[in-house]
């Protein structure tokens, strides 16, 4: 008796979801990112108004001086969606958790020189504030926002702040043996050191900016391309000549983060300016008001850690990024 | 006329970077939809760029992760960290 298999070939009747061949025009596999941004913001049968803003419908386009035309332009680069977020960012978690592991197994924190453990309080505790705020807006961006694509990405962003405002804490932590005095030091540095003042307002101006993408600009390109650098590259460079290794494991985490965040910040900045003269008008306005302002407020800092201005080497290269986008700068 | 070279691939979500790949540097190529594979012939030679790849897929991309999405090939293989060739030799 022989056996006789049979394949039957069964062609499926549509490849993705009827929204997604609409928008491509042609009936193909998405992928799962194309499927959890595209389209999905809701805009249809809100029948009232926001009590606290009448003047504008609950997601409303008009929320921000920049015009798009498509507001599913703003494609990010990493392809982010709630899986590949996830599993990125356990990645960078479990890799955390093995160098604070290492740190205190070999006791590398009693190795950094005195002066220098000073230092780290001073310009790192006080950071978690300033990340905090930098949560606070990137929810903003995301309440606010209009298209899934900017406003899914901005959530993640947002935890990815609160998850960085957290390291420094454990960071603190590690410092002065868990009883929590470096992070009262580090909020009273945050409240009342004159060297932090200049950033802390501009933080808090921040938060009372009313246009969503203005927010962005400030905060993910203007103050974080400055702040960033400065501290975790610069700063830490000098750490190094002081025994530092130990702060330079601790805070990988923020160093990687910012190479990835920044692909697509700038890529969100550079569709927008792309769009229309309008919109590129508003951002140089935007990006040259914030820019200025954040390298000013570092300046004490970087004074303080440095004993030089750095704050100016970082501008340099925020700038390069800027005219990357399409930005003009000044 | 040479002879085709081939690959065949799974067809899921990782794979799919792959293939766009595939498909745009490789003109030539003629790419047949399986429900669960994708069977590509090309005459001659077919490559496999890593950039084209991690383009499409938001990240770096590692040649070797191919093997992860791969049913089968036909071909002489000539794989470094930049790109994955397959030819007649």
């Amino acid at each position: 008796m022989s056996l006789q298999i049979q394949t039957i070939d069964i062609a499926p009747r549509r490849q993705t979801f009827a929204y997604l061949a609409r928008r491509f025009g042609e009936d193909r596999p998405a992928t799962r990112y194309e499927e959890a941004t595209y389209d999905v913001q809701a805009r249809a049968n809100f029948h009232y108004r926001p009590v606290w803003a009448p003047e504008y419908e609950i997601h409303d386009t008009r929320r921000t001086a920049i015009e798009m035309a498509d507001w599913y332009a703003f494609r990010d680069p990493r392809q982010f969606y709630y899986a590949t977020y996830n599993i990125s960012r356990a990645a960078m978690h479990q890799a955390l958790d093995a160098n604070f592991d290492t740190v205190e197994d070999r006791d590398m924190l009693a190795r950094v020189a005195p002066e220098w453990r000073q230092k780290v309080q001073d310009y790192l505790i006080p950071l978690r504030h300033f990340e905090w705020g930098a949560n606070q807006n990137n929810f903003l961006i995301a309440d606010y926002g209009y298209g899934t694509q900017i406003t899914s990405a901005a959530a993640f962003h947002a935890a990815d702040r609160l998850g960085m405002a957290q390291i420094i804490g454990r960071i603190g932590l590690a410092l002065d043996g868990n009883t929590g005095d470096s992070l009262a030091a580090g909020k009273t540095a945050w409240l009342d050191a004159p060297r932090w003042q200049g950033i802390r307002r501009m933080l808090e101006d921040s938060f009372v900016a009313d246009d969503w993408f203005e927010v962005f600009v400030a905060q993910n390109l203007a103050m974080d391309g400055i702040l960033h650098p400065l501290l975790f590259d610069k700063f830490d460079a000098e750490g190094l000549n002081h025994n530092g290794a130990a702060f330079t494991m601790l805070s990988e985490f923020m160093v990687e983060w910012f190479k990835d965040s920044r692909r697509w910040v700038d890529a969100c900045v550079k569709t927008a300016a792309a769009e229309s003269d309008a919109n590129k008008a508003r951002l140089n306005d935007w990006y040259a008001t914030w820019s200025s302002r954040a390298v000013e407020a570092a300046t004490p800092l970087a004074e303080h850690v440095l004993g030089a201005d750095g704050a100016a080497t970082v501008a340099d290269e925020l700038n390069g990024r800027a005219a990357a986008a399409g930005l003009s700068v000044s | 006329m040479s002879r085709n070279v081939s690959i065949t691939l799974q067809n899921t979500a990782d794979a799919r970077p792959i293939i766009d790949a595939i498909r745009a540097d490789n003109p030539t190529a003629e790419i047949a939809d399986f429900p669960s594979m994708v069977k590509i012939d090309c005459p001659g030679r077919l490559v496999i760029k890593q950039d084209s790849v991690s383009e499409r897929l938001g990240r770096e991309w590692d040649v070797q992760e191919i093997h992860l999405s791969m049913i089968s090939l036909s071909g002489n293989i000539d794989e470094d960290d930049d790109q994955f060739v397959i030819a007649w030799n």
